[in-house]
């Protein structure tokens, strides 16, 4: 495979996190345990464990944690050897107070979050994160919703403030290849950072999407065992890795391993399969924040409408990851309209 | 009788405060003290004929006349060298910077508690749109939990938020907990850059001991009417949902469009509520001078 790096593809499996949506922040201790043991055992790079937005998540707006996070990521840190065990952080959401504690605790990364044009809320994140000795890494999510001269200003910013390397987050699922190249190209053209990619399997694309990331450039890169994330799940791990080895590329990781584990430990733990229902197709279509999904689907249920409509209604209004309150007021408005 | 004031910080905030002191049947604005005679604010204050200084507030200490009243707009650090400085002098300082060195005073929760003492503050932005509607919750249920989603247009968010966005996630839980009576809180906030840039939005959730669904619509729609005596644009956008013990509110605030656009309901807000509590204050003062 030829890439436009030199560096070793460094990955990072996200199901902990971003499919703690999918499970509404249920996972237990002995899940988190299970799946950490087991992609310890395959030699996973990083695991991202924390509530699905992030450290601070546990909120009405987004659904309780069934278990305390920083329990849970205590638990992976003591399951783990070689793994690192990374967080989140969305600035507005969680504070640099929780990062401390999921630092004293043993999180080795971070990736501070925000929306693609607002990554200034990030510096005291990063700079922090640096000062307390861990990898700082910028994710600029909803990326597909800004010019990509937009991205590369953002990024640089995250750059400035000390991060280690600056995500392309498709938060959505809505990118498609093409535009995938251009903004690790241009990323790869203005950085001296790695580059990384996080994709949402909405449009079926992450696979495709996510090769083409790395032949660009990027190092960085996010896949979720059986796409246990948002939506329609992120890049599947588990396919990711024999892929890039069937192009020549091994990144270290034993794909029987995961295949086992997303067999007997993640399908086990999945509501239902993770095919592409309508609702993802949707926010992919439309770029849609990806958590919003079964919100909408709730409401769609308690005011009697389709939840397509309130999922393209939030794309018409530019919702940015976190709205979650305005999935209710949209669909209480919808359901007013029709009446 | 007119009590006088004085705003510290030509900067939006004192700029925007300046022209809604120029309404108050209250307040005699006399003075824009600054630190850059270059700043909009000092120039607009200058135009229409007030004193205005660009040293800082030692031109407050060389003419302590010019005010009974002292509105703090410049930057929290500036603010703890102010409150002593204006202690001093005997002023009422309103503080609207994160400094936090008088209580938490939202104008139609706490103010008159307060109104004895010489410095009050004025929380964070979202503080001041959501904690009437915890305080009018916490008054007829008892609100054991509460948490706010404050988002605002990504061009209100000035580089202060912006550096220190942890310091409004922080502070508004607090005023949430000790001025609204949640037992606990819990602040968002979101920026959102989309064009036109949208109005402040507040999404209020609280979980309560005592439900009462007629009585809790009831409170929260009259302190609406009571905010908006001092910001007009402040309005439920749905009306309150109820699940259990849980009770979600839907705030819009659409700004007076004085310095800031309307839809810097954030920023309005802000100064809305320091010249209602500073109005307050006045008439608290003049009482006192004649009796």
């Amino acid at each position: 495979m030829k890439r436009n790096s030199n560096k070793p593809i460094k990955l990072t499996e996200v199901c902990l996190r971003d499919g703690s949506h999918v499970v509404r922040h249920q996972f237990t201790e002995e899940q988190v345990r299970a799946v950490v043991r087991g992609l310890e055992d395959a030699g996973m790079h990083y695991i991202e464990v924390a509530h699905g937005d992030g450290l601070g998540g546990s909120t009405l707006q987004y659904g309780r944690s069934l278990v305390d996070e920083m329990k849970l990521i205590e638990a992976a840190v003591e399951e783990s050897k070689n793994s690192k065990i990374a967080v989140l952080l969305i600035p507005g959401i969680g504070t640099v107070h929780e990062l401390k504690q999921a630092r004293e605790i043993g999180a080795q990364l971070v990736r501070v979050a925000t929306h693609v044009t607002e990554a200034n809320v990030s510096a005291q994140h990063i700079s922090m994160a640096r000062e307390l000795g861990m990898e700082a890494l910028g994710f600029l999510m909803m990326a597909h919703s800004a010019p990509v001269e937009k991205l590369v200003e953002q990024a640089k910013l995250m750059e400035s403030y000390g991060a280690e390397a600056v995500y392309v987050t498709d938060s959505a699922g809505a990118l498609l290849p093409d535009q995938v190249r251009e903004r690790i190209k241009a990323l790869r053209q203005s950085l001296d950072i790695e580059i990384g990619f996080h994709a949402h399997n909405n449009l079926s694309v992450a696979v495709a999407n996510t090769l083409v990331a790395i032949e660009e450039g990027a190092t960085r890169i996010d896949g979720s065992l059986r796409c246990l994330g948002a939506g329609a799940g992120n890049t599947q791990t588990e396919v990711l890795v024999p892929v890039l080895q069937r192009m020549g590329l091994d990144v270290g990781v034993d794909s029987y391993k995961l295949m086992d584990l997303a067999e007997e430990v993640i399908a086990p733990i999945l509501p239902k399969a993770q095919e592409i229902g309508r609702g993802s197709i949707v926010m992919g279509y439309a770029g849609v924040y990806s958590s919003f999904l079964l919100h909408a689907e709730r409401a769609g249920q308690r005011f009697g409408i389709d939840s397509r409509d309130i999922l393209v209604e939030l794309g018409k209004r530019k919702a940015v990851g976190g709205q979650e309150d305005m999935i209710l007021d949209v669909a209480a408005e919808l359901a007013k309209q029709k009446a | 009788m007119k009590m006088k004031a004085a705003i510290i910080g030509s900067g939006n905030i004192g700029t925007d405060l300046m022209y809604k002191l120029e309404r108050s049947p209250f307040i005699e604005l006399t003075t824009m003290i600054g630190i850059d005679p270059e700043s909009d604010g000092l120039k607009r204050a200058k135009e229409r004929g007030y004193t205005t200084f660009d040293n800082g507030i030692q031109g407050l200490v060389d003419n302590p006349e010019l005010a009974d009243i002292v509105f703090d707009a410049t930057s929290a650090k500036t603010h703890v060298r102010h409150a002593k400085i204006l202690k001093e002098l005997g002023k009422f300082a309103i503080d609207l910077t994160p400094a936090a060195r008088g209580p938490f005073v939202s104008p139609v929760v706490n103010l008159e508690e307060n109104i004895e003492g010489d410095n009050i503050n004025m929380i964070t932005c979202g503080g001041q749109a959501t904690i009437p509607m915890i305080s009018a919750i916490n008054s007829v249920a008892d609100v054991s939990y509460a948490e706010i989603v404050a988002t605002i247009s990504s061009e209100s968010a000035g580089p202060g938020t912006r550096a220190n966005i942890d310091e409004f996630t922080i502070t508004t839980r607090r005023g949430i907990e000790e001025v609204g009576g949640a037992d606990k809180g819990k602040a968002l906030i979101i920026l959102n850059p989309a064009e036109p840039p949208i109005l402040m939005r507040d999404t209020i959730y609280c979980e309560v001991k005592n439900m009462d669904e007629q009585k809790i619509t009831e409170s929260i729609k009259a302190m609406v009417e009571r905010v908006k005596e001092y910001v007009p644009g402040y309005r439920l956008k749905q009306e309150p949902l109820f699940d259990g013990n849980r009770v979600t509110v839907f705030i819009e605030v659409e700004g007076a469009g004085d310095y800031f656009p309307p839809y810097a309901g954030n920023l309005d807000i802000m100064t809305a509520a320091a010249v209602k509590a500073g109005e307050n204050v006045a008439k608290h003062l003049a009482k006192k001078l004649s009796m």
